[in-house]
C-alpha cells in the first residue's frame, strides 16, 4: 500500500491518491491535499468536505446530485469550487473513497 | 393476481398500500422489481420547444418512433448523442445507437455530411479501461467524435446547444439524449430510495438494506453494476436461493457477483460482446466457455449473428423461464488480460 505525507503526517493512500483509511484525515491534512490539487480551502469548502464525510460515514451514496441536498451549494457552485471534476477532487480532499458513480 | 398501481410500501409494517383505495396487501416477504424510468424533466431545457422536434430519447416507444421518423428527414449536420448522468439502463445502448447511425448514414450516402459526436460524463467511451480502449478505437475508425467529462447542466433551445456546469457548450442540429434515469416515484413516496429513487440493496445477497424480508431485483436496486436485462436474469437465480433461505430462517448463502453480459452491435453486420462483474472488468477472450464461438471485445460478424440468434432465445427461452446454457456467475474461463495491462 502506498503512503504519502501531508502536513507532517504519513497517511495510507491507493494508486490514485485516495485515502484508504478515512480516520487518518484532519483539516490540516485536507488543506495540504487541496494545495497539491491547486486549491485553497475556504470555510465553504470545509463545510462541503464535512457534508461529504458525514454522508460517507452514514453509508449513503455520493453523487454530484446529492450536493443539492447539502444546503451549502448547488451543483453549479460545486463545480466552481472544485473545478473540472468536483466529486472526484472533493472526495480526495475529504479523505474518503472515490465514489462509484465516478467509475 | 392484483393489477393496481401502488401508492406506497410501508416497510416497517409489512404492508403495500394500493392506489385508488383498492385496499392494501400484507406480506411476509416482498420482492421489489419496479425498474427505472427516464426523467428528462431533471435537466432544464430538455423538455423545451425542441423536444420531439430536434431532441429525442429512444428509451420510450414514443421517443424511438419519433426519432426514427426524424432521422429519415435528417440530411446532414451535427448529430449529438448525450448521456446526462450515471446510472442509466443498458449502458451500451448509446454506443450501439451511434454505431448504427454511422452505418445508416453511410447506406444513405450522406455520411460525409453528418458529424457524429458522443458527449458523455465518463472519461471515455465506456466505464472500464480495457473496453474503453477497444471501443474508443472503433469509434475513431468510424470517425465518431467523443467529448468526455461533460456533465450537462442545461439545454439552450434557441441556440441549439447543450451546456455543462462550467459553461462549456456543444452545438447540435439533432440531439439524442439519454436522460437522467430514476427509480419509481413510489419508492420515493415510501421513503426507501437514494437520491435517484433506487433502493439501497446488499450487492451480494440482494436484500434491501435495513429490511430482512425485502429483496430487490433488476434496475430498481442501486447495485454497482449495469442496469441491464442480463443482470436481472443472473441475479434472479441468487435471489431465489436467498429468498428460500430467508423463508426457512437460514443464513443467506448465495452471493451475486454482479455478472453482466451484453452484445454491442457495431454496424449492420458486426458486433462485439462484453462479459464482466463487480470485480472483473470486460476482458478479451471467448464466450461461452472455451468452445465459445463469440469473441469478447472483438468486432466480428459471428457476434452479430449471435445477437440475432439471441432475439430468438429471448422470446422462446428466456421469457418461458428456460435456463440458458451459461453460468449465472461470471466465469474467468477463456478471458485474458492484455499483456499491457497485466502488470497493473
Amino acid at each position: 500500500m502506498a503512503q504519502k505525507e501531508y502536513a507532517g503526517v504519513t497517511v495510507d493512500v491507493n494508486d490514485e491518491g485516495y485515502f484508504t483509511n478515512h480516520l487518518q484525515w484532519t483539516k490540516e491534512i485536507a488543506a495540504a491535499v487541496a494545495k497539491e490539487e491547486g486549491l485553497e480551502l475556504t470555510d465553504k469548502h470545509y463545510a462541503i468536505l464535512e457534508f461529504l464525510r458525514n454522508r460517507f460515514n452514514s453509508g449513503e451514496a455520493l453523487s454530484i446530485r446529492s450536493i443539492n441536498k447539502s444546503g451549502i451549494v448547488d451543483v453549479k457552485e460545486f463545480y466552481a469550487m472544485f473545478p473540472g471534476a468536483p466529486l472526484k477532487r472533493s472526495t480526495k480532499i475529504a479523505g474518503i473513497p472515490k465514489p462509484s458513480s465516478c467509475i | 393476481m392484483v393489477f393496481s398501481e401502488i401508492e406506497k410500501i410501508v416497510p416497517g409494517e409489512n404492508r403495500v398500500l394500493l392506489k385508488e383505495k383498492l385496499g392494501e396487501l400484507n406480506y411476509d416477504f416482498l420482492i421489489i422489481a419496479t425498474g427505472t424510468r427516464i426523467a428528462p424533466e431533471e435537466t432544464p431545457g430538455l423538455l423545451g420547444e425542441l423536444w420531439r422536434r430536434d431532441i429525442f430519447d429512444f428509451y420510450t416507444v414514443e421517443g424511438a418512433v419519433a426519432l426514427a421518423e426524424r432521422l429519415k428527414s435528417f440530411n446532414g449536420g451535427k448529430l449529438v448523442v448525450n448521456i446526462t448522468e450515471l446510472p442509466f439502463k443498458c449502458p451500451v445502448a448509446p454506443l450501439e445507437f451511434i454505431f448504427l447511425a454511422d452505418t445508416y448514414f453511410k447506406k444513405r450516402g450522406i455520411r460525409d455530411k453528418v458529424d457524429l459526436t458522443l458527449v458523455t460524463p465518463l472519461p471515455g467511451a465506456f466505464t472500464k479501461p480495457i473496453a474503453t480502449k477497444m471501443l474508443s478505437g472503433l469509434m475513431e475508425k468510424k470517425n465518431i467524435n467523443i467529448v468526455p467529462d461533460f456533465n450537462i447542466a442545461e439545454v439552450d433551445n434557441q441556440n441549439k446547444q447543450i451546456l455543462d456546469y462550467e459553461g462549456k457548450g456543444v452545438d447540435f442540429d439533432l440531439l439524442v439524449t439519454i436522460p437522467t434515469n430514476k427509480g419509481s416515484d413510489m419508492i420515493e413516496r415510501s421513503g426507501m430510495g437514494d437520491d435517484l429513487n433506487f433502493v439501497p440493496t446488499d450487492k451480494h445477497t440482494l436484500q434491501a438494506v435495513g429490511y430482512e424480508n425485502i429483496f430487490v431485483l433488476g434496475d430498481a436496486a442501486n447495485l454497482p453494476t449495469s442496469k441491464a436485462g442480463s443482470v436481472a436474469h443472473f441475479a434472479a437465480d441468487f435471489l431465489e436461493e436467498n429468498l428460500i433461505s430467508a423463508i426457512k430462517g437460514e443464513p443467506l448463502k448465495a452471493k451475486f457477483d454482479g455478472h453482466a453480459n451484453c452484445y454491442i452491435v457495431t454496424s449492420y453486420s458486426k458486433g462485439t460482446l462484453i462479459d464482466f462483474n463487480y470485480e472483473t472488468e470486460p476482458l478479451p477472450g471467448r464466450y461461452p466457455y472455451w468452445i465459445g464461438p463469440f469473441g469478447l471485445l472483438k468486432d466480428t460478424r459471428l457476434n452479430y449473428f449471435g445477437k440475432l440468434f439471441f432475439k430468438w432465445m429471448y422470446w422462446n427461452l428466456l421469457l418461458r423461464g428456460h435456463h440458458l446454457p451459461v453460468t449465472s456467475h461470471m466465469s474467468m474461463c477463456c478471458k485474458e488480460r492484455p499483456v499491457s495491462e497485466k502488470n497493473k
